[in-house]
């Protein structure tokens, strides 16, 4: 921020304090909400609040303008303390259009601050709404705080005397709504600025012109009698110390790879075909050359998987990305790949299904795809990432263990943690795990032994990571089965027996790697909530809330799904009721009845929404009562 | 071309070849093929350690277990995906690929032709036997039309791709064709593949004597192969027939058989083959030229340079890289940070 602009951006206006707000932008997905979303946050985190967000955007790119189909939000938490969710419902919403205030009105809460364009509340967009009358102008909304402004109409008026075409000036007005509840949450206006600047570097006319609509937006609280307070929410003071960035899930995943790959010597394979809501993985990646990053875009999802095969035999730290619909394709490669013993890291963003499902929607109904979907007795680790800043220690630890055992390790993210952003605290590459690749690279290092593609660590079970190109060690693998030890080609009955057991022992000894368990509250009492992926903020909050009340009620956050944690079984055993609320039909559930042989209850609302705390609480208040 | 890979010019055939019980059928024509791809390795030095041979599915992906090289027998019609991922890991690697009609033209199609497109320096050994073996007898996407297989008791209805004609399609920058028991040919063929730089597209025209004996026999038998193929050699007049009396004219877009010596022709009028021409028009008509109308076109159809992906892919990163040095740290820190204390 500039002297200059703090001083002249220094309101008069009294503030109230707030310990926590959540805002919610809404627009014609054309309305650059993700934009003003993501910036709002931004600004959120370096004045130093904890933020959680959630993007709920649809999978048209541009839906025709003032449809319902065609809104977008941008629902951001931030407050003075630590939060892990971004919120059941909205303080201050924000609509660009009535269809925005049609589908988003639900979200907000009675007497939250509803701040409405009304130059788009035209005849035209009321009636593409299903309004028949301007709700701006009867009783309809007299439950909300609302004020009515003319953005289009005062970005007109602020960008006049600039020559530019109406198309130009149309995209500046969310910069006005940007700078006016920038005004309204006293947030640190640089953070817009350095990006305009930065952004528009290359069309001066168009970055004055945002500057000035940001400002005018900004100056418009200030000034007008519209808005008579402002709140701010203080830097919380709970945050654990240290350098902090915010970063999305996909993000966070793209970099737990390039940070594996660089620590242990290897170098980044990653084989992908663009799909919602994978590919933001792939496009930073493929940014990453710098790093050595071979990106491939491949031409299905088949070829983005075996390429990725073909990548590992050549002893690069092979990985590919997709979503549900992808895997589904890719899983046969995925048995290749256990056949072949290879490392190997499968990464599925899921998003709502069955089929095309709802592409940008979020959804945890692929965990059995994950554990169980392949022909044959097909065992691969899996680990779910539980938020956008955790999917990178997900990410690096996929690819430490898939290294580690020589096996395809399965990452679950989803939606909203994809798309969904946080504070991370950045780790300092030196205190980043430890990741030791032993190639076999040369006939000395067999110490006079015979040469066993398919011998074993005693340990581990991995068989050898065989450099290829090493004269003496010319090997062939294949998706037939293979006899132990050396791995040619068995059709024997004993043999398929004993390899089954093995491939299955050595997914089994991932545990081994899983630390012991950490409870949110004691570890024994009346419920204990069992969740996994991206319910953790919901679950981790209801819980903490309900022991505020004196409830006994504490949270295991399983990161593992398979193998699951060695002391699991132990835990569960020392609650009278186990409940895993999940976003699918119960498939945690499932797992954990059929290994346990126990009566868990499941909570399950399949929306295609991350859970809400409210819901979570009332669920395990029911089991409580019990 | 794979380029600084040592060369050893004291190798023999087995020194290709692996202590592995071979299993195909005895009288296959894939045999013929291993010891024609075995005698081209010896003879081109590159020594098996620096070789891989990828395959998909089928009798002809079997190909991998019997040569003494990095070997990957895969699931069906990925071998591409597969070495494309393999060569851009190791480019220090010659990459050979065996695959079959099935494998390549049905159930890998799409990989074959992004293969292709992308120009990766991968050769690729298509033993086409018109039939579905390992399953036992089905009709393939290169079985004529009206093939009555278990598959289609009343004949297929099953338009035949030319394999050829597919690969030009495709942007292939390499064609060449041989038949199982022509030695003198697959020698000179496969010799042109593994020189070439880029995807080297060989179609083997394979007899699979159990389920598809005698389909190649018009054209492969000794008595009429002179007759009813022609031997592409570039920068000469196509030539063929057993007297060496009989030649391709043409005409405008269209080739024409003609007698030498007739009707005023003489050499001179011939189509001389341009294996180098970039303009795929010509290998084109090349690829659909079939028996009876025309002799088939054997030896090396196109041979062109173009850019190839791998080596484009490297040349990138080399590129971004050059000066840097990459700095974990800083990437994870990205553009905008905080400090809480």
């Amino acid at each position: 921020m500039s002297t200059s602009n703090a001083q002249l951006h220094s309101s008069k206006k009294a503030a109230q304090t707030r310990e926590s707000v959540v805002i919610r932008f809404a627009g014609d997905s054309g309305d650059g909400i993700q934009l003003t979303g993501s910036q709002f946050t931004s600004a959120s985190a370096l004045h130093g609040n904890d933020t959680a967000t959630f993007p709920d955007y649809p999978a048209e790119i541009r839906a025709p303008a003032g449809t319902l189909a065609g809104v977008s939000g941008f629902q951001l938490h931030f407050a003075s303390r630590d939060i892990f969710t971004p919120g059941d419902r909205a303080d201050v919403l924000v609509v660009m259009n009535p269809a925005a205030l049609a589908a988003n009105r639900k979200w907000l809460k009675p007497n939250g601050i509803l701040i409405a364009n009304r130059d788009a509340f035209s005849a035209k967009n009321l009636k593409m709404a299903g309004f028949t009358e301007n709700p701006l102008d009867n009783e309809s909304l007299s439950g909300y705080q609302l004020f009515v402004v003319d953005l289009a109409r005062l970005t007109n008026d602020a960008l006049s005397d600039m020559g530019l075409t109406a198309k130009e000036v149309e995209r500046c007005k969310n910069y006005f709504a940007l700078g006016l509840v920038f005004w309204l949450f006293d947030r640190p206006i640089s953070v817009v600025e350095d990006d305009i600047k930065h952004k528009f570097a290359k069309k001066p006319q168009l970055k004055d012109a945002n500057l000035r609509v940001f400002h005018a937006g900004w100056d418009y609280g200030e000034n007008t009698e519209l808005f008579s307070i402002r709140y701010t929410v203080p830097a919380a003071d709970d945050i654990v110390p240290g350098k902090y960035r915010s970063i999305s899930g996909n993000e966070a995943t793209a970099l737990g790879l390039i940070a594996a790959a660089h620590q242990s010597g290897r170098t980044l394979f990653y084989g992908s075909y663009p799909i919602t809501p994978a590919t933001d993985i792939l496009h930073t990646l493929a940014a990453h050359k710098d790093f050595g990053v071979r990106c491939f875009q491949a031409e299905d999802e088949i070829a983005a998987i075996c390429s990725a095969i073909g990548a590992a035999f050549g002893n690069q730290l092979a990985t590919t990305g997709t979503s549900g619909p992808g895997v589904a394709l890719k899983s046969e490669a995925i048995g290749l790949a256990v056949m072949t013993e290879l490392p190997l890291v499968i990464v599925n963003v899921q998003r709502g299904g069955p089929s095309t499902g709802l592409p940008t929607k979020t959804e945890q109904a692929d965990l059995f795809q994950a554990i169980f979907g392949r022909n044959g007795e097909c065992p691969v680790p899996v680990i779910a990432s539980r938020s956008p800043a955790d999917a990178f220690e997900c990410a690096y630890e996929a690819c430490r263990v898939a290294m580690k055992y020589m096996t395809p390790v399965m990452l679950l993210t989803d939606g909203s943690i994809a798309n969904g952003a946080e504070p991370w605290r950045i780790p300092d590459v030196k205190d980043l795990p430890e990741i030791k690749v032993e190639m076999l690279d040369s006939v000395e290092k067999l110490g006079g032994q015979p040469f066993e593609p398919y011998g074993r660590d005693p340990t581990t079970l991995a068989r050898p990571w065989i450099q290829l190109g090493t004269k003496g060690l010319e090997h062939r693998i294949g998706g037939i089965e293979k006899w132990d030890k050396t791995g040619h080609i068995s059709y024997d009955p004993a043999n398929h027996h004993k390899m089954i057991k093995i491939r299955q022992a050595k997914v089994d000894g991932v545990a081994q790697d899983i630390g012991p368990s950490h409870l949110l509250g004691d570890d024994h009492g009346d419920v204990l909530v069992l969740a996994w992926g991206s319910t953790y903020g919901s679950c981790l909050t209801a819980v903490r809330e309900l022991r505020a009340e004196g409830k006994s009620v504490s949270h295991l956050h399983l990161r593992w799904l398979n193998p699951l944690p060695a002391d699991l079984e132990a835990i569960l055993g020392r609650f009278r009721t186990v409940l895993i609320p999940e976003i699918n039909n119960g498939q945690l559930l499932q797992v954990i009845r059929g290994k346990f042989a126990i009566d868990a209850k499941g909570y399950n609302r399949i929306a295609g929404q991350p859970l809400s705390v409210g819901e979570v609480k009332n669920a395990i208040v029911e089991h409580l009562a019990q | 071309m794979t380029t600084n890979i040592p060369i050893n010019t004291a190798l023999k055939p087995k020194d290709f070849a692996t202590d592995q019980e071979v299993r195909w059928c005895p009288g296959c024509g894939d045999y013929a093929i291993l010891a024609a791809v075995q005698r081209a390795l010896a003879k081109q030095g590159i020594e098996p350690h620096n070789i891989a041979t990828v395959a998909g599915i089928g009798c002809s992906s079997r190909f991998p277990y019997y040569m003494n090289t990095y070997g990957f027998h895969s699931i069906h019609g990925r071998a591409p995906a597969i070495a494309t991922g393999l060569k851009l890991a190791r480019p220090d690697l010659q990459v050979w690929m065996a695959t079959g009609d099935g494998d390549s033209l049905s159930i890998g199609g799409n990989h074959f032709i992004h293969l292709l497109r992308r120009n990766v320096d991968i050769k690729v050994l298509l033993f086409n036997n018109r039939i579905y073996g390992l399953t036992k007898g089905q009709y393939s996407p290169t079985s004529e039309f009206g093939k009555k297989t278990k598959s289609s008791p009343f004949g297929s209805v099953d338009n035949p791709f030319k394999p050829a004609s597919l690969a030009v399609g495709a942007e292939s920058t390499f064609l060449g064709r041989f038949i199982d028991v022509d030695a003198k040919t697959a020698a000179d063929v496969l010799a042109a593949a593994g020189a070439h730089n880029g995807t080297a597209f060989v179609e083997i025209m394979q007899n699979c004597n159990i389920f598809n004996d005698g389909a190649w026999d018009h054209l492969s038998a000794k008595d009429v192969r002179a007759e009813r193929t022609i031997l592409l050699e570039h920068g000469k007049p196509m030539i063929f027939g057993e007297h060496r009396d009989k030649g391709i004219r043409l005409v405008g877009t269209k080739a024409q058989v003609v007698q030498i010596g007739e009707n005023g022709i003489t050499e001179a009028d011939l189509w001389v083959h341009d294996a180098h021409d970039d303009d795929p028009a010509h290998a084109f008509i090349l690829s659909r030229m079939e028996w009876p109308d025309f002799p088939v076109p054997v030896g090396v159809l196109r041979d062109v340079q173009r850019p190839v992906y791998d080596q484009l892919v490297q040349a990138q990163i080399v590129e971004v890289q050059a000066g840097k040095t990459p700095d974990l740290q800083a990437l994870l820190d990205g553009r905008q940070t905080w400090t809480v204390a």
